[in-house]
């Protein structure tokens, strides 16, 4: 059983703005049905301000209470100091979110950016990569400590990762992230022989066929190997999980670690 | 508020008689039943009494068949690291099992598999139902174990456990066959002296004793390497000083649980039926997963479409009515039921699985209670998914 807080329990069980506005000015969506949590965000939005907000959401109770409470917190407030809204404001303002459900706040926050996104026609500035930047939302583990597990503990294997930051232990969508960063900073301990160019194209389609395309199917996807040129390879995801804005990075980064683990360090996947 | 327990196959009650029956092995029955003086003599014979009593709950052929563990996941890593530390070589190196197992068989296979033994895991259809031929397909002379439960935890799918032991040892007298029992036991009625199962295990807190006791059915002539080494407890079997009170109660409740199966398989069964019917007639957006055609009778699995399964739990629980749900969000991952996607669920009800199991506490006022209270609150969540058209579809009236 979680312990949620008794804001979070209000707005699961008195969930405010729900349903849905008639020509509404900007829609945003993040996730999907297939992932078990989906949130469609209405607005209304007059001289810049946004004048009403409502929700739907598919998912478990943190996940309405994120999205109830984020529509309270953006009715009043210029698009500006909307796209400013993090995540982590929007746990704070529910008394905090058990780790495991942290994933709520940021699909709260994606649907947000969606919404403005299509509203303003503006890409919202993205986080800046660098080495402080929050790699797994659940238990706020930067890169910076992963990389530190590696070096300092010498962790080699997403588990071991787990166990010592806690990252990943959670909803588990930082995984393509953390084994890219494994890929990166890991010592491989032994060279592999240089495939010549047919070896790689015939090792890449095995790798797809035999090891991504299985994992991929489970969550009722698929993945289709498009071209490969040099350490260039080019896929099509396809299924359900594709569409879904916060599991597509982890997607791309799943396929790109598995081939570089595989067949080739240098290998870069691109999605058609 | 009304307390409505529909979550049996998580654990059950203890009931009193077992309860009583422990009672003075907590009091002035201590003594190690290993000494060597009276009192420790009655520890001794209450522990093989309760031998007898689980012997003949599950058809051994003799009370030596009965191994006392701490509890089901024991039980199977017992069977299967056992097996493998004693059996597998490097020639006969191959494993089998199927893709609903509880992890407590799941985890040591894939462990297994880790150490460099070749495992195979055969799936089922959309019904739930394994694929027998498959599964026989695979046995070869390199088989050392296969593993199948004998009733799937979240559907209630029962297995044929018996035919299939004697077809498996057709093909390879040398396999050895683990049965997870633990959903099994108390429900429907197993004879395994009759059987070609070399192990069996089950957990007493599924059946009304409490949580911490499980035993282990190994028939006789079977060696296998014990998980515990130590003491000479259990016939070198399973080190560790044995549980008195707790396997006294786990003899009581299989003692009680045998004379209680005629009842489970009549009136809890139409308590299920009648709960599962009830549902499926009045809720537009409801799919049944339990659709195997044997099952256990305490068990439903029913899938609401586009509602999200922990939502569900939540509402319901404020209502006083307890169950569980195979989605994501209950489990804390991103993964669904592995049982559920096994037997291709559409993930339009996957996510929003609701199980309910029933027991011989169950009464006819909760199942009422219950129909009369979850189309309520399956009707009010569809209002905040965002899958509208889809609903109103289901929903024409509304």
């Amino acid at each position: 059983m979680w312990e949620y807080s008794d804001k979070v329990k209000d707005h699961f069980k008195n969930p405010r703005n729900v349903g849905s506005i008639e020509n509404a000015d900007a829609i945003g969506e993040a996730g999907a049905l297939s992932c078990g949590d989906k949130l469609k965000l209405y607005l209304k939005i007059e001289n810049n301000i946004i004048k009403d907000a409502k929700f739907q959401t598919f998912g478990c109770g943190s996940a309405v209470a994120a999205s109830s409470i984020l529509t309270e917190m953006i009715i009043g407030k210029t698009i500006d100091e909307a796209k400013k809204i993090t995540n982590k404001q929007i746990a704070q303002e529910l008394d905090g979110l058990p780790p495991e459900k942290m994933h709520c706040s940021v699909m709260g926050r994606e649907a947000l950016e969606d919404a403005l996104k299509n509203y303003t026609h503006e890409e919202t500035q993205k986080e800046e990569e660098n080495s402080s930047q929050t790699v797994c939302h659940c238990y706020d583990v930067t890169k910076d400590e992963i990389i530190k597990a590696i070096k300092e503990n010498g962790a080699k294997t997403f588990d071991d990762i787990s166990k010592i930051t806690s990252a990943g232990l959670a909803c588990g969508r930082c995984k393509g992230a953390i084994e890219n960063i494994i890929s990166q900073y890991v010592k491989k301990e032994e060279k592999k022989t240089p495939l010549n160019p047919i070896q790689k194209i015939i090792k890449i389609n095995d790798v797809i066929q035999n090891i991504i395309s299985p994992e991929l199917q489970k969550d009722f996807g698929d993945i289709e190997l498009i071209n490969v040129d040099g350490n260039n390879v080019w896929v099509k995801l396809k299924g359900h999980c594709s569409t879904c804005g916060n599991a597509k990075l982890t997607l791309k980064n799943f396929v790109e670690t598995k081939l570089k683990e595989l067949v080739d360090d240098e290998i870069v996947v691109f999605e058609e | 508020m009304k307390k409505i327990y529909l979550d049996n196959n998580a654990t059950t009650k203890v009931d009193e008689k077992v309860l009583d029956e422990m009672m003075p092995y907590f009091k002035e029955g201590y003594a190690n039943p290993s000494s060597m003086y009276d009192p420790a003599r009655e520890s001794a014979k209450a522990i093989e009494t309760a031998r007898e009593k689980v012997a003949d709950f599950l058809g051994a052929k003799s009370p030596g068949e009965i191994i006392f563990t701490s509890c089901g996941t024991e039980s199977a890593n017992t069977a299967i690291k056992g097996v493998i530390e004693k059996h597998a070589t490097s020639e006969n190196n191959h494993i089998i099992t199927t893709q609903i197992e509880h992890p407590c068989v799941l985890a040591p296979y894939e462990f297994l598999a880790k150490k460099g033994y070749e495992a195979t895991y055969i799936g089922v259809n959309e019904n739930g139902e394994l694929n027998i031929e498959t599964l026989l397909s695979k046995i070869s002379q390199k088989t050392v174990l296969v593993s199948i439960m004998h009733a799937n935890n979240e559907t209630g799918a029962v297995y044929p456990v018996e035919e299939l032991s004697k077809e498996i040892k057709k093909r390879n007298k040398n396999t050895k066959v683990f049965v997870d029992g633990v959903q099994a036991a108390g429900k429907i009625p197993i004879n395994l002296k009759d059987t070609e199962i070399d192990f069996y295990s089950i957990s007493g807190h599924k059946f009304h004793a409490p949580k911490g006791v499980g035993a282990l059915y190994v028939k006789k002539g079977n060696l296998f390497e014990p998980l515990l080494h130590g003491g000479h407890q259990e016939n070198l079997l399973r080190a560790g000083t044995q549980n008195t009170p707790y396997i006294v109660g786990l003899g009581k409740a299989s003692e009680l649980a045998k004379n209680y199966l005629e009842y489970e398989n009549t009136e809890v069964k139409r308590l299920m039926k009648k709960l599962e019917n009830g549902i499926l007639s009045t809720v537009k957006n409801a799919k049944l997963n339990s659709k195997s055609q044997k099952r256990v009778p305490n068990t439903t699995n029913i899938g609401f479409e586009y509602i999200e399964g922990e939502l569900i739990l939540l509402y319901l629980n404020d209502l006083g009515i307890y169950a569980s749900s195979g989605s994501a969000c209950t489990s804390g991952s991103l993964d669904p039921s592995h049982v559920l996607r096994a037997q291709k669920t559409p993930f339009t009800s996957l996510h929003g699985s609701i199980r309910f199991s029933l027991s011989r506490y169950t009464t006819e006022d909760e199942i009422d209670y219950a129909l009369e209270n979850i189309p309520k609150v399956i009707e009010k969540l569809a209002k905040i998914s965002p899958f509208q058209k889809e609903l109103t579809a289901l929903f024409p009236n509304n």
